[in-house]
């Protein structure tokens, strides 16, 4: 059965019904399509038809006992169909495999016929071939002296091509040199030059050679020619070189030719920078700055001779080109020339020469040395320009601009460096650079004083104003627009205002200037990671010479302001040494610890060398504060001073009235006081007073005048003993600390108003001894006093030392006095209580 | 080297006026005018005993008024002048005169000292230098070492020069110069100049210096604003010729170079309170003595600006022959200005200060409450400069 499947495949056609026809078949004899043992539950049962373990008599007793009669039928019908379709699939297939058998035998038997005839052809066929080769060998031989021949001959023609060629070459070279294909002519002749040189004796050879040689040189000549014209492009002349080379030029020379001819153009670019160095004009600004631009462009690549005219026709002298531009230029034009000679004579003369026969002359190492000359020489030019330029840098608006176009310059060199690995060109840009950021740094301290000087000097605009205004006020009519200046300028008068508004200026300038210097420093600045940036810059740079500089810069200038307002008559308004003192003092505690904090922070400095500590500065601060409130003492004393002296000095005291009034002058003396009062301790603390400053005025002078004075009098009055010196003062004198007048005071209030009381009540002392007084004289100068006290004591640290002081005026003034009568206390008190 | 202790003499009147008697050369004396206005004023002679250490006084009555301003004559030891206020009819007058001593002042102290201070002698008055046309003499001055016939005074604005004559009995006006200027201006010190030939005077009025030439009596130098205030002494370096020092208001001693006007030599800022008073010891330049209203006596060495800045010189060349090396370079070593001094032990203003005529080393001080103080240069800076 297997067999008959097997065959039954090869008909297509009926492939469908056929498969289904094998599958029922197959499902009969209980082979799956495998052809493996059927699957076991349904072989098992004895009642499925299709089983192998069928067994009709159990199926039939089943269906007899499970089924009606109709079903029974109903079975037997269909079960008749299926016997009789099975029966007519067998009959189909037995016949059809019938058939192939019948047609396999057919074809078996032809086969059988065919190969026999075939047979007989293979023999006729290798007979033949036996004769074929025979007849060949036959030819062969026959044919072997002709084919020594044809090579001989074709090499002959080779030789004759060849010589033609050589023949030829003169006119070719001609014809090339009138083309101006160089190249071509210097292969061709290279090729022919040895053939040339080895049979140079034969004389038509020697003709040969001759024409060429003279050809040769002739293009030599041209070339060279072309060379020394220079018009031509880099890669033209790059050409030129090479085949010169080829020529057998001498390399050296050729280096010079080429360096010389490079140099011309750089040369050019480099007077096109110089020109825009030259404080010429640029006259209506971008349209001019351009067309200057692509005029020195064409300078640079052309003549040199067309600048001449271009410095005259721009005639007003304004800025230069800004130096981003400056170096911009420089760096496209020169630097990239530069760079593309180093590529270009480096192809030609060292890594060419490297390879070919040129390396034995040691033409690399002299070329290379030539080359290094070169370079350095222009760059030095070079670098003289841009440091010119940066020199000419000197506004310090915007930084950025300088470092960007430092960074460009710096940057464009690493190229250089990169070309010519030994060359000194970049540390010398890297130097340029550095000095660049010193002098900036000096430029910004140097701004930075000048902004400091600016500031104050609107200091005291700013303090001078309330005057200027009141003076409009008292001019009235005449001084309408002064006043009206004076009011739209009032703004910040009030001297903690200023003060802050002052150092608050100075702090940002100073942050700015940091800010700005360190763009130098920034990450994305080639030049920022040099050690140079990195360490000496931050610390000796920025931290030494710019900020702690200027702090010494603010110390010593306000130290100047006592120097030299302190003989030529007090130049500086009182107030604005006050406010200085406050800075300076303020500086000493907080700002300065915060400035180089703050320097520190951003330059992350790392200090190797040793720098000013925080200290030092902040000592100096102090004592530049402490010099300041000393000046200001001073100069406050002495203002007061001179008005006593002039009072005391300008009257005659022995023939005076009697007092009826404070003189206005003590009214004077008080109300300044007053005044100085209010404006130290706008920027001042109060201090510290000793224990009884409470008391009242009237209680301390009433014993004062009554026990103290009375006593002294008593005792000039008594003839008897001529002791005109007191000795109840000594005693006191003996017993109380010396007084400093013009000593050092603390930075508080009540010290400051003390030292400038004492300096004025000392001063009135001194004058009073130097005059005779009358009896009214002396009672005025008792009024005075007791006006004073009234005053006066509540200013002080100890109200004792204004006692003192007013005793000793009174004293010496009764020692001075003709007619020594004291005026009744009470009167005293009444006059002065009603003034 | 212990130094002596100071020793202190007490008048018992306030007193202004101090000076050496420049004629003696052997004795320690000074001159001390007081000022009274109720009591009969005084000229107290100090005579300082080196040795033991001991004061000696004796009391001459100066009845015409108050004394300001006390100069001895340089040749005659009994002569000297004074300026002094008098006062009459409600009105202060200051005057000037020429003035001897009686002949036995000092034999009359030694016989009865405590009668001195009881009866004592009184002036003999030689001259008055007093013009009709100039009032108010602020001081006199004698032409220094010279015959003890010519005196400058000052008063108000004028400078006259006084020609002595018959033994200091007459005075003539021989010349003045006036000061010419806006304001009311007023002479306040003056100096006369040892160099050239005495034909210098230097004056000071308010802020400025003036140098003059007496031949012509015509100011030669002007130096404005030398102090920040008043000024209120002058002293001439009696070894350089145009190096002086002044003083003032404004607490600062000052050397000038009077041929550079623009700028002093030297500043120095010791006193806390006006200085009275200026002067260079007679020998040794580089010692400077200021007296201040302070109650202060501070005596500086100017080594730097002395006519021996290095030293002495002679000494040098011998300690070169003579000594070691070591010794040598410790002399050589720079000598730095500094205050050498300072003196406390007045109570009250110092008006005036002088370096005694006899020695060197020794100066008197006087305080307004009659103190006068008399002290040495300490040892060891004394021999520092003498070796």
């Amino acid at each position: 059965m297997d067999v008959e499947v097997d065959s039954s495949e090869g008909v297509p056609e009926e492939a469908g019904r056929r498969r289904r026809v094998h599958g029922m078949l197959k499902l009969y004899y209980g082979l799956n399509e495998e052809g493996k043992a059927p699957e076991q539950p349904l072989s098992l049962d004895p009642c499925d038809i299709n089983g192998p373990h069928f067994d009709p008599e159990l199926y039939l007793n089943k269906l007899r006992r499970e089924c009606s009669l109709a079903e029974l039928m109903d079975q037997e019908t269909c079960m008749v169909k299926q016997i009789r379709s099975l029966d007519s699939d067998m009959q189909t297939l037995v016949y059809e495999n019938y058939n192939k058998f019948i047609s396999a035998t057919d074809t078996i038997r032809k086969m059988k016929n065919d190969f026999k005839k075939m047979e007989d052809e293979m023999d006729c066929l290798s007979t033949n071939m036996e004769a074929i080769t025979d007849f060949s060998a036959r030819i062969s031989g026959t044919l072997q002296d002709q084919h020594a021949q044809i090579t001989k001959l074709s090499g002959v023609h080779t030789l004759l091509r060849k010589l033609q060629f050589l023949f030829e070459l003169p006119a070719r070279l001609n014809k090339c040199l009138e083309l101006q294909a160089y190249t071509q002519a210097v292969n061709s002749h290279r090729r022919a030059r040895c053939v040339l040189h080895q049979y140079s004796h034969l004389p038509s050879f020697k003709g040969i050679q001759d024409d060429c040689h003279a050809i040769m040189d002739k293009l030599a000549q041209e070339l060279r020619q072309k060379f020394r014209d220079g018009g031509t492009s880099a890669k033209d002349l790059s050409e030129c070189v090479e085949l010169l080379l080829q020529l057998d030029e001498p390399a050296e020379e050729l280096c010079d030719k080429f360096l010389s001819h490079a140099w011309s153009r750089l040369e050019s670019d480099l007077q096109g920078l110089e020109a825009e160095i030259r404080p010429y004009p640029v006259a209506s600004a971008v349209k001019d700055a351009s067309a200057c631009r692509s005029l020195s462009t064409a300078a640079a690549a052309g003549s040199p001779t067309d600048k001449s005219p271009k410095s005259s026709f721009l005639p007003s002298p304004t800025s230069n080109t800004d130096i981003l531009e400056f170096i911009d230029r420089g760096c496209n034009e020169f630097v990239s020339s530069l760079c593309l000679v180093i590529t270009s004579y480096q192809e030609l003369f060292i890594n060419h020469a490297q390879t070919g026969e040129l390396a034995s002359k040691n033409i690399p190492q002299m070329a290379n040395g030539k080359l290094h000359v070169f370079v350095d020489d222009l760059a030095a030019r070079y670098f003289s320009l841009v440091e010119r330029r940066i020199q000419e840098e000197k506004g310090v608006g915007d930084n950025s601009l300088l470092v960007r176009a430092l960074d460009r310059f710096h940057r464009r060199l690493q190229a250089v460096a990169k070309l010519l690995p030994g060359s000194t060109v970049p540390n010398k840009g890297t130097e340029i650079v550095i000095r660049a950021a010193t002098e900036r740094v000096k430029q910004y301290l140097s701004a930075l004083q000048s902004f400091y000087m600016d500031s104050l000097t609107d200091v005291r605009q700013a303090l001078a104003t309330p005057r200027l205004s009141v003076a409009g006020a008292s001019v009235a009519g005449g001084g309408s627009h002064l006043g009206s200046m004076a009011s739209s300028r009032d703004a910040p008068t009030s001297l903690p205002e200023l003060l802050s508004s002052l150092s608050a200026s100075i702090l940002n300038q100073i942050k700015s200037v940091l800010a700005s210097v360190h763009l130098f420093t920034a990450k994305d600045i080639t030049f920022s990671n040099k050690p140079y940036f990195k360490g000496e810059f931050c610390s000796q740079g920025v931290r030494e010479s710019l900020v702690v500089s200027f702090i010494k810069f603010v110390c010593q200038s306000s130290r100047q302001f006592c120097e030299s307002a302190g003989d030529k008559g007090g130049s500086t308004p009182p107030a604005l040494l006050l406010l200085l003192s406050r800075l300076c003092l303020d500086y000493e505690t907080s700002t300065i610890s915060y400035i180089l904090t703050l320097t520190d922070e951003q330059f992350l400095v790392q200090h190797h060398s040793p720098v000013t500590p925080v200290t030092t500065l902040c000592a100096e601060a102090r004592e530049a504060a402490q010099k300041l409130l000393n000046h200001y003492v001073k100069v406050q004393g002495l203002i007061i001073s001179q008005m006593l002296r002039k009072s005391v000095e300008t009257r005659d005291w022995v023939n005076t009235i009697e007092p009826r009034n404070v003189r206005a002058v003590m009214k004077r003396v008080v109300e300044d006081t007053t005044s100085i009062d209010v404006q130290v301790g706008l920027l001042y603390e109060e201090g510290v007073r000793k224990a009884h400053s409470s008391d009242s005025s009237k209680r301390t002078f009433s014993v004062y005048s009554s026990s103290r004075q009375q006593a002294r009098y008593a005792a000039s009055y008594t003839p008897s003993a001529p002791m005109d010196t007191n000795l109840l003062s000594n005693i006191h004198k003996l017993f109380s600390e010396r007084i400093d007048i013009f000593s050092s005071v603390e930075f508080n209030k009540v010290s400051v108003m003390t030292g400038i009381i004492k300096i004025s009540l000392k001063t009135f002392l001194e004058c009073v001894r130097l005059r005779t007084f009358g009896r009214y004289g002396l009672q005025q100068i008792q009024v005075d006093c007791h006006y004073l006290q009234m005053y006066l004591w509540r200013f002080v640290s100890d109200e004792n030392l204004v006692h003192f002081l007013l005793d000793e005026i009174v004293g010496s003034c009764a020692h001075r006095c003709l007619d020594p009568a004291p005026m009744e206390q009470s009167v005293i008190e009444v006059i002065c209580e009603r003034g | 080297m212990e130094d002596d202790a100071p020793v202190i003499y007490g008048l018992e009147f306030q007193a202004r006026a101090l000076t050496a008697q420049t004629a003696e050369t052997d004795a320690i004396r000074f001159l001390v005018g007081t000022q009274s206005l109720k009591f009969d004023n005084q000229i107290h002679i100090i005579d300082f005993d080196d040795e033991n250490n001991i004061i000696n006084k004796n009391v001459l009555l100066h009845q015409a008024g108050e004394i300001w301003h006390i100069g001895a004559s340089p040749a005659d030891k009994a002569v000297l002048t004074t300026c002094y206020n008098r006062t009459s009819d409600s009105r202060v007058v200051s005057c000037a005169a020429v003035w001897r001593m009686p002949s036995d002042w000092e034999t009359g102290s030694h016989e009865s000292p405590d009668d001195s201070a009881h009866n004592p002698q009184t002036l003999e008055l030689l001259c008055h230098l007093d013009d009709s046309a100039h009032g108010n003499a602020a001081c006199v001055l004698w032409e220094p070492m010279g015959d003890g016939k010519r005196v400058i005074s000052l008063a108000d604005n004028h400078a006259l020069l006084w020609d002595l004559q018959e033994s200091s009995t007459q005075a003539k006006v021989s010349s003045t110069a006036t000061l010419e200027g806006k304001g009311q201006l007023k002479f306040t010190s003056g100096k006369w100049s040892p160099h050239h030939n005495c034909s210098q005077l230097a004056t000071a009025n308010d802020t400025a210096i003036r140098g003059w030439d007496l031949r012509t009596m015509s100011q030669i130098y002007c130096i404005e604003n030398a102090h920040g205030q008043l000024v209120r002494d002058l002293d001439f370096n009696p070894n350089r010729q145009y190096y002086l020092a002044s003083c003032g208001d404004d607490c600062k001693v000052k050397f000038w170079d009077v041929r550079n006007v623009q700028e002093p030599v030297k500043t120095l800022e010791e006193h806390s309170h006006w200085v009275w008073s200026v002067r260079y010891n007679h020998s040794h330049d580089q010692l400077v003595l200021t007296a201040s209203s302070d109650s202060r006596l501070i005596l500086s060495n100017m080594v730097s600006i002395s006519s021996e800045p290095f030293g002495h010189l002679v000494d040098d060349d011998e300690l070169s022959e003579g000594e070691d090396n070591h010794q040598e370079d410790k002399s050589k070593e720079p000598l730095k200005d500094s205050v050498v001094s300072t003196y406390e032990e007045h109570e009250d203003s110092v008006y005036a200060a002088e370096w005694s005529s006899a020695d060197p080393w020794l100066f008197a001080s006087l305080s307004y409450d009659g103190r006068l103080v008399i002290n040495r240069v300490p040892r060891a800076l004394k021999y520092r400069i003498l070796l």
